[in-house]
């Protein structure tokens, strides 16, 4: 608890303690732990003196700010129409054979979450899907297999 | 001087005030253009869509209430295009609406159902979305009820709890097709900061957010041959049943309300105007007793300044925001609470009446008294000192219920022990009203003078902005208050929560020096409490305003110390303010919360 | 009109030589009146897909009277299939930031945000270091423009101007009232320029060849050139900078995969054209020349046979239903009823005549919509179902 305390604090005397500061704090806090518990919405409603409802309506209505408990990798796969023309299914098919979850949902060891997004334009070398902030595009079932073994081996953070 | 602007309606030149926009120069032009999301007391939203319009050399339409007039612009309301868009609109909005109304609270009074009764929406041709959804039911709170299958999604909602009330319990949460109004973490209504004074359901269109209903209850109690059922009604309901029965706004109907609860069966009609005056008691004493202990004493322990205590939705808001200040409250509990204790002693014993057969119920114009009935600590009688709280509107629907001719009631009196009243007590309804009642009595008191008023009309502390200030000097006072000559009591008034937070900041950073401040939550005081009539808006709340401090002046006494009812328990029951039995029945203590 | 252009190609925006710290020093010494009727007489607009005259919108900021005023980069490129963006910011950022300076030079702004779309999150660390070297430049030159990015979390409405300004001052990203407009009322309340990276990069063009030579590219009402994102069924993916103007015919014949059904322009807010509307239609703003103007940023997306366009149509809605902020009801609502509807009808539930009152309520939805997004759902719908009505239907 006391971690994401620090954190905000961090957070807050980098960016500022203003509004307008809410969105780069939220993120932050999101690179850090994965997500934003309900815990780390109110430390941030106090630092910034603004209520906790506005911050929780700002993080949700973003995608990329999570507030339910997130894998160390977040996988995002594109399920835009070109990426869904190249074949999404058949990596999304994939990932769920490999890491046994569905769109959604987190490994039991707390690695990775499988979730899709849309367009991240990289449509002229679809398919493509982001881990965290990394770009892996011109997929197939086989790359994609290659690339999750390598992340399995990295070290847990 | 600014030039006015022309513009065209319906073919119509106009001339308007620069800066106004399509919608206020239509409505000044007695044309009608419909609207969901807009609301006079708040900012504009422009995200129903409804009251669109055609401006001429425009390919899209236009919202008329977001869109500034500009010279030479020729608008149409009533165009084909226009109308058909409405309608879809209406459509749009009834296919995502839970639209069974007649299972719904706001039957009869509902924006959305108005306009689609005006649009003739006869048959729905879209796709109903309402199964796809997981609408929730939030019954958690025992103030409100928020019901997201009647949400259009106006916002006027989260805008009321934002900007009138800074509070903040309400937002938007999601995006897209998830989009909906919640609170923090989608927790229930009661396990966040709402203070209950139900200032959203006034300002919601439709059955999303409603007051807990206690109806059945009631009639129940009453129907009891054991029970014997006491009701109490607040100063502002007066001034506002009347709207929901077919009278204007701003007429008063004591009377007639008194012959309505006789006919309904209560066995004593009495009233919380009553206790005010006893509030004033109780509450002048305290102030000039920690006045006592500051000048003479110098007692470091006590504080300055004293806030008013008797708005429910006010305690909760410091409760929650300014836990470290909670000393700085009158220790006097609510008008209505005080009556809930002393009808099930005091009462009880003058009527030889067993208090565990007694159902005291309380009709007031708010909704945060729901909850307040419900504190833990109010219950100093030996049971809870009041059962049940009905709204106004709440009152109304009994009435109709019974089949009651309103308006051919005759004019009936309160019964006796506790049905008397002075002006004093009557002008709690209005903000300014606590602040006026405690100086005409406590100015009195130190003095032995009438307040230096005409008519003892303290008007400096009336009126409708947001925070008032007045002071008045004590001059000459009588011997035993030696010590506050020459002081002048400096007195401030706030109402709406967020003019609440702006004194209590004002406090916080020592730029104010006040000894006595009034704190109503609610806009207009309680007269436009939660629990009043609906639609709400300024003009409505300055009519009833009127008409309290109407019913102040034709009253025979306006002094609370004056009142003889008031007088009589202090002798046979209370012995003296601030004694014994009253820190025991009528004080109280409070309790620091979490402010998110 | 007959469209007779071949595809003309042109390397402005790529080629890089190297020469930003000249132009951008040679500029700021021009007289700003003068600036700013080059760039109107250029007759440059918007590549971001509004198509705004962006001569008009600069000189609107610049006389709008404020004591701060923003130049901001709408790089919260979202639209399917564009991603021409990125690769401007990959490859020659300097262009941008220059252009960006000089804009605030004209209008009156010492500071500019870059809004980067949080899914070019990996863009981030070099476009700080280009910033770095840039912001190190202005100091020797003395000229006080700092630049900052500011990145977004991953909402395509955020790229509508006033949504972008909502998101920046902390808040959700729900487009505004328009009127007032960003050139009077933007960021923080203050007068703003917001343009797209393209334009941006166009607008440095410009200034450094003289806009004679970007007017003379093009044709009426569609001047310059324009970078186009082509993906799908092609053998060519990929980013080219072409003359506006050239025939879609033309387009297909050289992109196509020899079995173009279709060609999505404009991403999902843009028209679907089918095979046989090929010839006729030509790629620019004000539809004169066609009836199709180019409402986004350039995205072509091209499909073939074997697409079923019921598919296509219900990937655009998926998307905006997810993507609509929610605020106003003819959006939020219509995109789920137009979801449910074609898909209704697919299933048999609803008859092939409630396509009709779709198409009715996406005209309602044009006409009532708070912004461009609610506006332009109608764009992709009618052309899908008007032109594809049995693959809706069996």
């Amino acid at each position: 608890m006391n971690q994401t305390h620090e954190l905000i604090t961090e957070l807050a005397d980098k960016h500022g303690r203003r509004r307008e500061n809410l969105l780069p704090i939220l993120q932050g806090v999101v690179e850090k732990e994965n997500y934003l518990s309900d815990y780390s919405m109110i430390e941030i409603a106090r630092a910034l003196d603004i209520p906790a409802a506005e911050v929780y309506g700002t993080a949700t209505f973003y995608s990329f700010l999570e507030y339910k408990p997130m894998g160390e990798f977040v996988i995002r796969i594109c399920k835009t129409i070109t990426c869904s023309m190249k074949g999404k299914n058949q990596i999304l098919l994939t990932i769920k054979d490999m890491l046994k979850i569905g769109v959604g949902e987190t490994t039991p060891d707390k690695k990775f979450s499988l979730l899709e997004t849309n367009c991240l334009g990289w449509c002229h070398k679809a398919p493509a899907m982001l881990i965290n902030n990394e770009m892996f595009t011109e997929l197939s079932p086989e790359r994609v297999r290659e690339i999750l073994s390598e992340f399995m081996k990295r070290p847990a953070q | 001087m600014s030039k006015t602007l022309n513009i065209t309606i319906n073919g119509v030149v106009y001339e308007v005030e620069p800066g106004s926009t399509i919608l206020e120069a239509a409505r000044k032009a007695g044309i009608i253009i419909p609207t969901l999301c807009y609301h006079k007391d708040l900012c504009v939203a422009g995200n129903c869509r409804v009251c669109v319009v055609e401006i001429v050399g425009q390919a899209r339409l236009a919202a008329s209430c977001a869109t500034p007039c500009q010279e030479n612009m020729e608008i149409l309301t009533n165009t084909l295009k226009v109308r058909n868009s409405r309608k879809h609109i209406l459509e749009l909005l009834l296919s995502e609406h839970n639209a069974d109304c007649t299972k719904c609270y706001k039957n009869g009074n509902c924006e959305l159902q108005k306009l689609a009764a005006e649009y003739k929406i006869m048959s729905q041709d879209l796709i109903d979305l309402v199964p796809f959804k997981a609408y929730t039911v939030d019954r958690y709170s025992p103030s409100i009820i928020k019901d997201d299958s009647r949400c259009v999604r106006c916002q006027r909602c989260v805008r009321t709890c934002a900007e009138l009330q800074g509070v903040n319990a309400l937002t938007v949460a999601h995006k897209g097709d998830k989009m909906k109004i919640t609170t923090f973490f989608e927790n229930s209504m009661n396990e966040v900061v709402c203070t209950n004074c139900g200032q959203c359901v006034n300002h919601c269109p439709t059955g999303a957010l409603i007051e807990k209903n206690y109806i059945e209850e009631v009639w129940t109690a009453i129907a009891d041959p054991e029970k014997h059922v006491v009701v109490q009604t607040a100063p502002a309901v007066r001034v506002g049943l009347g709207e929901e029965l077919g009278f204007e706004p701003g007429t008063r109907v004591t009377g007639k309300m008194v012959a309505a609860l006789k006919n309904l069966g209560f066995d004593a009609v009495l009233d919380t105007d009553f206790t005010a005056d006893l509030t004033i008691m109780e509450e002048g004493t305290e102030l000039l007793t920690r006045l006592k202990k500051i000048l003479v004493d110098k007692d470091e322990k006590v504080k300055l300044p004293m806030a008013t205590s008797c708005s429910p939705g006010w305690i909760k808001y410091i409760e929650h925001m300014y836990p470290e200040y909670l000393d700085l409250l009158s220790t006097c509990k609510s008008p209505q609470q005080m009556f809930g204790a002393l009808v099930k002693t005091y009462y009880a014993k003058a009527r030889n009446i067993d208090p565990s057969t007694i159902v005291s119920v309380s009709i007031m114009p708010c909704t945060a008294k729901k909850f307040e009935a419900t504190r833990p600590e109010m219950h100093d009688s030996g049971y809870r000192d009041v059962d049940y709280v009905l709204t106004t509107r709440e009152m109304a629907i009994m009435i109709k219920q019974a089949g009651i001719d309103f308006m051919k009631l005759p004019e009936k009196k309160y019964d006796r022990l506790m049905g008397e009243s002075t002006g004093a007590g009557v002008i709690f309804g209005a903000t300014g009203g606590v602040m006026e009642a405690a100086l005409r009595t406590v100015y009195e008191i130190v003095t032995g003078r009438e307040v230096p008023f005409e008519n003892i009309d303290i008007t400096p502390v009336r009126g409708l902005d947001g925070v008032r200030e007045a002071s008045i000097k004590i001059e000459k006072p009588l011997e035993i208050w030696s010590f506050l000559d020459g002081v002048e009591l400096k007195c401030a008034i706030a109402h709406g929560l967020v003019n609440a937070k702006k004194v209590m900041e004002s406090i916080k950073n020592h730029t104010s020096d006040y000894h006595f401040i009034e704190f109503m939550a609610c806009p207009g005081g309680c007269l436009g409490g939660g629990g009043q009539p609906i639609p709400t808006n300024p003009e409505i709340r300055e009519k009833r305003t009127k008409a309290i401090y109407a019913e102040d002046a034709g009253m025979p006494i306006r002094k609370s110390h004056l009142n003889p009812e008031v007088i009589k328990i202090y002798k046979d029951f209370l012995g003296q303010p601030n004694g014994e039995m009253s820190h025991k029945l009528l004080h109280t203590k409070y309790t620091p919360r979490n402010r998110y | 009109m007959s469209t007779t252009y071949n595809l003309k190609r042109a390397d402005f925006i790529f080629r890089n030589e190297n020469d930003w710290e000249k132009i951008l020093n040679r500029t700021l010494q021009r007289d700003k009146q003068e600036l700013i009727n080059e760039l109107i007489s250029s007759e440059l607009k918007g590549r971001g897909g509004a198509g705004f005259p962006t001569g008009l919108k600069w000189k609107l900021t610049s006389e709008a009277p404020a004591d701060q005023k923003y130049v901001i980069c709408n790089a919260d490129e979202g639209e399917p299939g564009t991603f021409k963006d990125r690769e401007i910011l990959s490859m020659v950022p300097f262009k941008v930031l220059s252009a960006m300076a000089i804009c605030g030079y004209i209008v009156g702004a010492s500071k500019g945000y870059i809004y980067l779309r949080g899914e070019y999150r990996f863009l981030k660390t070099d476009l700080e270091k280009a910033i770095a070297e840039f912001d190190y430049y202005c100091k020797e030159i003395k000229f006080d423009f700092h630049i900052e990015i500011f990145m977004g979390s991953g909402a395509y409405i955020c790229g509508e101007e006033t949504a972008l300004f909502e998101s920046m001052e902390g808040k959700r990203g729900e487009p505004r009232n328009k009127p007032p407009f960003p050139s009077f009322v933007g960021y923080m309340g203050k007068p703003t320029v917001i343009n797209n990276v393209e334009t941006l990069a166009h607008t440095y063009t410009i200034f450094k060849h003289g806009a004679k030579k970007f007017y003379d590219l093009g044709v009426q009402f569609s001047r310059g050139t324009k970078l186009f994102s082509v993906s799908g069924d092609t053998p060519k993916p990929g980013i080219y900078e072409l003359e506006l103007g050239m025939s879609l015919q033309d387009f297909v014949d050289e992109f196509g995969d020899g079995d173009t059904k279709a060609v999505q322009v404009g991403g999902a807010s843009g028209f679907l054209v089918p095979r046989k509307r090929f010839g006729e239609t030509a790629i620019g703003f004000k539809g004169k020349l066609t009836g199709i103007s180019l409402p986004t940023g350039g995205s072509m997306m091209l499909f073939n046979s074997s697409r079923s366009m019921f598919k296509v149509l219900d990937n655009y809605l998926e998307f905006f239903r997810e993507e609509s902020c929610g605020q106003c009801t003819p959006c939020r609502v219509g995109c789920q009823q137009l979801l449910i509807g074609i898909k209704a009808v697919k299933q048999g539930i609803k008859p092939a005549s409630y396509l009709d009152n779709l198409l009715k309520l996406t005209e309602t939805m044009q006409l009532t919509a708070k912004c461009g997004l609610g506006q332009s759902v109608a764009n992709s719908f009618s052309s899908i179902v008007e032109n594809f009505r049995e693959e809706m239907i069996y």
